[in-house]
């Protein structure tokens, strides 16, 4: 398979706008932002959160009829900038600052923060009464993240001492299948779409994506771009593995109960074993070793679990408000498929 | 690493979780066939409750398992 390629959506507003013109020419200063991004919120800004994928976007594909050296031109960097200050500031405002008691053990906290997840019973509800239609706009929903699944953690390797670089190889180890390419949980994930009848290029439905599904990728690969955020990117992944286990098997449920087999169940049977397992080295080894090696970013490790628990939860509301409402999820209906 | 490579087998138990089971091992029946086992690290249920015994499903957190990483006293003191 060649190298992720992407091709640049629709524009959604003036932010993205502004950004893909520019893109069509050399990288140059004709990308500057006049004004503050003024955003009422910037979590579910489609305009925001689809400018931001894309300036972020350069780190992990090529996107067609794009210079790449625009990656690391400074006014693309400063306009990024721009649109990380208003959704930074709008996590933020979503999770309470960690206590003294957390920061003595932060695989504890961690537990104690994915006990009170504050997200609605989305897997609960694919379990027992979700759609075909609903499984099939979860999965284009998740394939914004799931195929490239393990990647942005990655950046966090050459970040961490001995203790919990080891702990978090041992977890990626598993996320790329052992060395096996077939057996990644990105191909495992593709897998799953094409025999859903999706369509598992990477970045194929980015115009599909809401903002609210977009901000949760943008949310690891903003912590994951960072060194000095190393603390919330394996706060992330703690939390990420944390909350996986129990959720995929009911999605694996789900689409039994829909009549599907295992060429589409393999995926999420995997995560039940594998996070069983990620879980607890990701709590006590990566970020409980983290954090005795660097006590300064225990609260940023912290912060990390509980920004993710509080975007997925705003993203899983947004699903099911949608189907509540008899609506898609997505910003255009999937074309039905033959029964 | 090949398996003649790997270290001993070592079983970890983790805080409120699984048995981690490391190294060169193998899960067997009682019969001694082996059960089939996809990675390098396994965890095993230590709460009683998966359901996919021997190995963890992560139901643990939903029933409340509490066990510590260490030894329990004895409970006669």
């Amino acid at each position: 398979m060649a190298g992720r390629l992407i091709e640049l959506p629709p524009p959604r507003g003036p932010l993205s706008e502004q950004l893909f013109e520019a893109l069509e020419g050399p990288p140059d200063n004709r990308l500057s932002l006049t004004a503050r991004v003024d955003s009422s919120d910037p979590l579910a800004d489609g305009d925001l959160q689809l400018a931001l994928y894309v300036t972020y976007e350069f780190q992990y594909a090529a996107i067609r009829g794009v210079d790449e050296d625009w990656e690391r031109s400074p006014s693309l960097l400063a306009f990024r900038r721009a649109l990380e200050e208003p959704f930074e500031a709008a996590v933020a405002e979503l999770v309470p600052p960690a206590e003294a008691a957390e920061l003595e053990s932060v695989g504890a906290a961690l537990q104690a923060i994915v006990a009170e997840d504050p997200g609605p019973p989305l897997s609960r509800y694919m379990e027992t009464q979700g759609t075909r239609e609903q499984m099939l706009e979860h999965v284009v929903h998740r394939s914004a993240y799931q195929l490239k699944e393990a990647d942005p953690h990655s950046w966090a390797i050459p970040r961490l001492g001995p203790g919990p670089k080891a702990a978090l190889l041992e977890v990626q180890f598993d996320e790329y299948g052992g060395g096996s390419a077939e057996r990644m949980h990105s191909a495992l994930f593709a897998k799953t779409m094409a025999a859903l009848g999706l369509d598992p290029t990477y970045g194929h439905y980015i115009d599909r994506w809401p903002g609210i599904t977009l901000a949760t990728v943008n949310l690891i690969t903003a912590f994951g771009v960072q060194r000095r955020r190393r603390g919330a990117l394996v706060g992330h992944l703690a939390g990420f593995e944390m909350t996986s286990s129990i959720p995929n098997r009911r999605y694996g449920n789900a689409l039994r109960r829909l009549g599907l087999g295992p060429e589409v169940t393999h995926f999420y049977d995997e995560h039940v074993e594998a996070d069983a397992v990620h879980e607890n080295i990701a709590a006590w080894d990566l970020a409980g070793g983290l954090a005795a090696e660097e006590p300064e970013v225990a609260a940023d490790i912290l912060f990390g679990a509980r920004a993710l628990l509080q975007v997925e939860a705003r993203w899983a509301r947004h699903l099911m408000d949608a189907w509540e409402r008899g609506e898609t999820s997505l910003l255009s209906p999937l074309v039905p498929l033959a029964a | 690493m090949p398996p003649d490579q790997s270290p001993p087998a070592t079983i970890t138990p983790y805080p409120d979780g699984p048995y981690l089971v490391r190294g060169d091992f193998a899960v067997t029946d009682r019969d001694g066939n082996e059960l089939a086992v996809e990675r390098r690290t396994i965890a095993l249920c230590r709460c009683g409750k998966s359901r996919m015994r021997p190995f963890c499903d992560g139901t643990h957190k939903l029933i409340g398992f509490k066990a510590p990483s260490g030894a329990e006293p004895w409970p006669g003191g």
